[in-house]
């Protein structure tokens, strides 16, 4: 997936610092927004929303010991929901794994790394329905580049990153990858080819 | 991949990535709107040249739980009845805007013409032709050997395997589709098989055939098994007759209450006891056997659902932009076989 044929300029625009700076902010944005860790669920999209929905948990954890972070972390696949399916590659879906207490009246915090078009997040809300009822369902994401097509805006941002739509965003985390064999923590930002 | 015709050329790539995407069909039928918009607009056209109970219905519901509109056909009542072509009706679902065909047929290879001609540009997936093939059994069963041989190595079963798992298939192999599917993708995914069946019931050229062959089902139990199939006895093709008499077959070759006990006389206490149905209990299954603990009958019939939403899933949410002028010209083969990757 991240293998490219001839290298493209690139450069970094966050480092794995500034990636852990955004996301304790997140972690306590997250907290002020819910007046606490009450009804909290975390809920990230595959593949890169997992591992950053994994991380502000154990954020949130860290800052109110009355949380169990693996108790309120889940897994929300939106292949099947995507409206592009009959446009790509046919895709084998991911697990779908919810927190045991459900998402039925939680305050529903969707995860993912990067905000582009919306139409993943449209995809996700669809797919929470199928599931349950959250009384709220938000939005944070590690990077909003813009280009939006539908009406949909995050509520948590780690970072604002003005791109043009020739370009790529690519965000390499260590739980999934490694760059020259050696786990990763950085937003990439490709020129277009 | 734009077809579903046969296991014998499907990679273990693709076979475990069906099975990785049927884990998931699985989890969304425990859900509460066990339903995915996935197909939405799709049509599913069920040709069915032949009877069937289980597979057109666990086709329907495959393609329902997916949204796709479903056509069901049946060749009695139809045109077909008063001697239309498989081409002429073919064309016909084509006008009609079907954009996959399950097709099941009396004819081997009735599939294979389907997909190979330029009568329809639709996804052609095999439901049972003639004594040929018929794949998503075959991957139904796959399905249900990897969960249980995942929990009994206490793994995920994502990704894995059926490396070193010992299948015995016994019984009417020779007008036996399922055996012969299985075979292949069985082979592929790693699992030892050995068909069993008196020497009248097995085809010309089994030898060549990549699986070791028995005569004698107690000596094969004996060696160990892990998955016990049986096959139907399939009187409805029997133009000769293979075997003595009913009582003979079952005696020998079925799975009867002394074999089951012998499975734990023998100390095998995971062996899974596998039918395609329908079941014939008293000819090649025990009424015993084929409810006890061990029997594996309704969960194939569970996991066929999820196997097919897999199927359905993975062939028709492809690039169809692309698709359509590729075939449009019947000589574009380079261009088709570039997409499949």
């Amino acid at each position: 997936m991240t293998d490219v044929a001839a290298p493209v300029p690139s450069r970094v625009v966050l480092n794995q610092g500034d990636i852990d700076r955004a996301l304790t902010r997140i972690a306590h944005e997250i907290l002020e927004a819910n007046k606490g860790s009450k009804d909290l669920v975390l809920l990230g999209i595959p593949r890169r929303g997992y591992p950053l929905a994994v991380r502000l948990a154990n954020k949130i954890a860290a800052a109110d010991p009355a949380v169990d972070a693996a108790a309120i972390v889940g897994q929300l696949d939106v292949t099947m929901f995507r409206d592009d399916l009959s446009r790509q590659p046919a895709r084998p879906p991911y697990p779908t794994k919810l927190p045991k207490s459900g998402i039925d009246n939680k305050v529903v915090v969707l995860i993912d790394d990067v905000l582009y078009s919306g139409r993943t997040i449209r995809a996700a809300l669809d797919a929470i329905v199928d599931l349950g009822r959250p009384r709220i369902v938000r939005l944070a994401v590690l990077v909003d580049r813009g280009h939006r097509e539908l009406p949909i805006r995050a509520d948590h941002v780690g970072k604002n990153l003005p791109t043009a739509s020739s370009e790529k965003v690519r965000v390499h985390l260590e739980e999934l990858d490694t760059v020259d064999g050696a786990p990763v923590n950085e937003v990439v930002i490709e020129a277009g080819a | 991949m734009k077809h579903l015709l046969s296991t014998q050329d499907l990679s273990a790539t693709d076979a475990i990535r069906i099975l990785d995407t049927a884990e998931e069909m699985a989890a969304v039928g425990e859900r509460e709107v066990k339903k995915l918009p996935a197909l939405r607009g799709r049509t599913v056209v069920n040709l069915f040249f032949e009877d069937s109970t289980r597979t057109r219905i666990s086709f329907e519901a495959a393609a329902k739980r997916l949204s796709a509109d479903v056509i069901n056909f049946a060749a009695k009542g139809s045109s077909v009845s008063k001697g239309e072509s498989l081409k002429d009706t073919a064309q016909t679902l084509a006008a009609i805007g079907a954009d996959a065909v399950v097709i099941r047929h009396w004819a081997s290879g009735a599939p294979h013409r389907l997909a190979a001609t330029d009568w329809i540009d639709a996804a052609v997936i095999n439901a049972g032709d003639g004594t040929h093939e018929h794949p998503t059994q075959a991957l139904l069963d796959a399905f249900t050997m990897r969960r249980h041989w995942a929990r009994l190595h206490g793994t995920e079963s994502q990704g894995t395997d059926l490396s070193g798992m010992r299948v015995a298939i016994a019984g009417d192999v020779l007008h036996s589709r399922v055996a012969r599917s299985n075979v292949w993708l069985l082979r592929t995914l790693g699992a030892d098989v050995t068909l069993v069946a008196p020497p009248t019931l097995l085809p010309i050229g089994v030898e060549e055939w990549p699986c070791k062959v028995s005569y004698n089902l107690d000596e094969t139990l004996q060696a160990g098994v892990d998955s016990m199939m049986m096959l139907r006895v399939q009187g409805e093709r029997m133009n000769a007759s293979f075997f003595p008499s009913t009582r003979e077959y079952s005696r020998r070759w079925g799975f009867d209450d002394t074999r089951l006990r012998a499975l734990d006389e023998l100390g095998l206490k995971d062996t899974i006891i596998m039918h395609p149905g329908p079941m014939n209990r008293g000819l090649e299954i025990s009424s015993a056997a084929a409810d006890s603990p061990r029997s594996t009958v309704l969960d194939q019939v569970r996991n066929g659902v999820s196997v097919r939403m897999a199927a359905l899933y993975l062939l028709l949410s492809g690039d169809t932009r692309e698709a359509v002028p590729a075939s449009a010209q019947p000589g574009a083969t380079t261009q088709s076989t570039k997409e499949s990757h």
